[in-house]
């Protein structure tokens, strides 16, 4: 992925925060804020702008759960993995995601559509199991449903080019 | 208040008194106490990482992490009771969990630290479920492997690489039970910062970081009737290797090595010494050319550290021009072993396999790093070992070495001045060189050629020297962490056009220099280092030639060869130049 406007972009993200102590965190966050995730090439702007060793920022980046390294999907699709929906099915429906995505956890399919994603709980136990696309909640979800979901997003990715 | 500089306390009931500050560890030995550690090495800040040298003080309800509990006035310690050599146990017992058992077939078998402890524990069997995660290991370095599945995550290759070394090649990436040792975003090792300085390799505690094992090569050729094997042996080897056969540490060794390479099968023995004093002859010509004669930026900046070399091309690539040319002293003989020697001995270079023996495992990238270390028209070293595979042969030969007779090496690419052998520990370098530059410039030798302010341990040594009336400021560096102090002090100068803080610069990457290097035998501390280092010196004051330019082969060798220091000829097989690279391929 090139960014034409990449060093301009961290310099600002930098600038903005660069006398706060403790500063790293924040400024990668408003990287993955702008981009969707954190590119590498990012990475390498930050260390050189910030003085600072790239296998510290990986550090961090790699610790937290919340940044991501690759490229999201056009369509984020949470799977919850937490206790209900684990034990009413939810195993049934990844084995099912991966098998018409062909992706594993965390990663994004090759035309960019969807991403996959593995969560702890949404809060929403009594919908178990549960699986999130984008912003929409899919309750109490059957293996056999899968199907249709990503269905309905395919076509929406191809009418909306 | 007062201040408290002493603590006295208990441990196991024996009293013990210590200056505040003192851990619980160290306070132990006082009383005969060995609590066992893991994570520990006492070059590096203590990581309280694997839990396994937990101790009782009475009144706390927690177990506390020996290491790194400072010991307090009246405090009572139990080290070993029932319970603590259980959970003790049971911290080993899950560490092993997540280790491979291919013992019998990792590089690090008998000289490992995990291996002893779970030995010591007395393990007889596998509690819980073994969980290897399959990582495949990183090769790409051709100096270092990194064997990710084997590592116990204490965290000492990264201290090393980051804190002691100032590199950042190696980071822990992920968290949790997908902790590992990687560079940055998991690539490979060649594409990272890394120097190859092997600090990571000298300081983990099981074979998860290992140097590239080149030993077969050497077999192979040894056995190949066709080829002509040579052998020369680094300095700082000698003062080494005879901790592999229970030498006294810093044991000088040179002549019993002689004899070893001999019954290995090696046809010609040279020393790397002897490459010490021609760089001297090189670089301090090249020192007084810069200084005397202003041609030529100023600091001149040594060498021979090929860790060193890697890391300011990476690091400071704006100051190459400082850098001396001279190549180091292993590929200077390994060029005139194919050029001089093959053509005294009538022998075809093509048939000539050199073989160096280094503390070091840099030297393994050096001898293909550019195309100036093939300016004998083939490559000038073909294999560089380290002392500790070094020491892994001549086992494997059976040779008894603890009672080989001592022998001489070969003419005269293995006779040196006590100028030579000092290049092993920090500081060597600039003293050898000083030897020969005050010479150079006033024609008369030192009345004492001993340069006691640039030697030791201290990361960073400055001094000025009076050349009849000049002074030469220098600064001795050694652990790549202390060279940022002396070359940002250069870089700021150069940058505002003020007069530069020193002349001459020696640096050595690894901590004590090559006595230290990151092939040599493990569990180096700093008494082992200055006990290696002692070897050095003590030869060196022994030696009636003790300055490169007496020494009458290297005399003897630009006479017949060279002509003389810089000549056309030098400049062709004896020095090398610089690219700056970036910290990151990927």
């Amino acid at each position: 992925m090139i960014i034409e406007t990449l060093s301009a972009d961290v310099k600002s993200v930098v600038d903005r925060w660069k006398d706060r102590r403790g500063n790293l965190i924040t400024i990668l966050h408003d990287i993955q804020d702008r981009y969707g995730y954190v590119p590498r090439e990012a990475a390498l702007e930050v260390s050189r702008q910030m003085d600072a060793p790239l296998a510290r920022i990986y550090e961090v980046l790699t610790f937290y759960n919340y940044f991501k390294l690759q490229p999201p999907g056009k369509f984020n699709i949470s799977v919850c993995l937490g206790t209900a929906c684990y034990l009413k099915g939810a195993p049934a429906l990844i084995d099912e995601i991966r098998g018409i995505l062909h992706v594993e956890e965390g990663q994004t399919t090759k035309d960019g559509f969807f991403h996959l994603q593995i969560v702890r709980c949404l809060g929403c136990c009594g919908l178990a199991p549960v699986i999130t696309v984008g912003d929409k909640v899919y309750s109490a979800v059957k293996r056999s449903d899968v199907m249709d979901i990503i269905a309905e997003y395919s076509k929406d990715s191809v009418k909306n080019g | 208040m007062s201040t408290v500089t002493m603590v006295k306390a208990l441990i196991n009931g024996k009293p013990v008194e210590v200056a505040y500050g003192t851990t619980i560890l160290e306070a132990a030995k006082l009383v005969q106490v060995k609590i066992p550690t893991l994570c520990k090495h006492p070059d590096l800040t203590a990581s309280a990482g694997c839990g396994i040298c937990i101790v009782k003080v009475k009144g706390n309800r927690k177990l506390l992490r020996a290491c790194c509990t400072p010991l307090e006035d009246k405090m009572e310690v139990t080290t070993h009771d029932s319970e603590i050599v259980q959970t003790r146990l049971t911290v080993l017992e899950l560490i092993l969990s997540n280790h491979p058992t291919d013992c019998l077939i990792c590089g690090r078998n008998n000289d490992c630290e995990l291996q002893k402890l779970a030995a010591e524990f007395g393990i007889r069997e596998d509690r819980f479920e073994r969980i290897v995660p399959e990582i495949p290991a990183d090769k790409s370095t051709g100096t270092l492997i990194l064997e990710p599945k084997k590592c116990i995550k204490c965290g000492r290759c990264i201290d090393a690489c980051q804190n002691v070394q100032d590199v950042w090649a190696l980071s822990f990436m992920d968290r949790g039970f997908n902790t590992r040792m990687a560079p940055a975003g998991d690539i490979k090792l060649a594409d990272s910062p890394c120097v190859r300085c092997g600090q990571c390799s000298a300081h983990c505690p099981t074979g998860a970081i290992f140097e590239h094992d080149d030993t077969r090569k050497v077999w192979d050729a040894l056995q190949d009737p066709e080829k002509v094997v040579v052998v020369q042996v680094a300095p700082a080897v000698r003062v080494a290797v005879g901790e592999g056969f229970g030498y006294p540490v810093g044991t000088n060794l040179t002549r019993k090595l002689y004899a070893a390479f001999r019954r290995l099968g090696f046809k010609a023995v040279f020393d790397t010494n002897f490459g010490a004093d021609l760089t001297i002859l090189e670089e301090a010509g090249e020192f007084v050319e810069r200084f005397a004669h202003g041609k030529g930026a100023l600091p001149l900046i040594t060498s021979c550290c090929p860790a060193w070399v890697d890391y300011l091309e990476k690091y400071y690539g704006d100051m190459i021009q400082h850098f001396s040319s001279a190549k180091s002293p292993h590929e200077m003989v390994g060029v005139l072993a194919k050029t001089y020697y093959a053509g005294k001995q009538n022998i075809d270079p093509s048939k000539i396999v050199v073989v160096s023996v280094m503390p070091c495992t840099a030297k393994k990238y050096e001898i293909g790093r550019t195309k100036d270390m093939f300016a004998s028209g083939y490559q000038d070293v073909d294999i560089s070992l380290t002392t500790r595979e070094l020491i892994r042969m001549l086992k494997h030969a059976g040779i008894d070495f603890n009672s080989l007779p001592d022998e001489e090496a070969d003419s005269i690419l293995g006779d040196y001045a006590g100028a030579g052998t000092i290049f092993g520990a920090t500081g060597g370098v600039m003293e050898a060189a000083l030897r020969t530059a005050y010479f150079n410039v006033t024609g008369e030798d030192l009345a004492d050629v001993n340069f006691y302010a640039v030697r030791g341990l201290e990361g960073v040594k400055e001094t000025t020297v009076n050349i009849k009336g000049t002074e030469v400021k220098i600064a001795v560096a050694h652990g790549l962490a202390n060279v940022k102090h002396v070359m940002n002090k250069v870089r700021e100068a150069i940058e505002k056009k003020q007069p530069v803080p020193y002349h001459f610069i020696e640096v050595m990457a690894c901590p004590g220099g090559c006595v230290g290097g990151g092939g040599q035998p493990y569990m180096v501390t700093d008494e082992i280092r200055q006990q290696r280092a002692k070897g050095l010196y003590d030869e060196d004051s022994a030696m009636t030639v003790r300055c490169s330019h007496h020494n009458p082969y290297v005399q003897q060798l630009y006479k017949d060869f060279l002509e003389k220091p810089l000549s056309h000829k030098a400049h062709e097989l004896l020095h090398t130049t610089y690219v700056s690279r970036p910290l990151y391929n990927k």
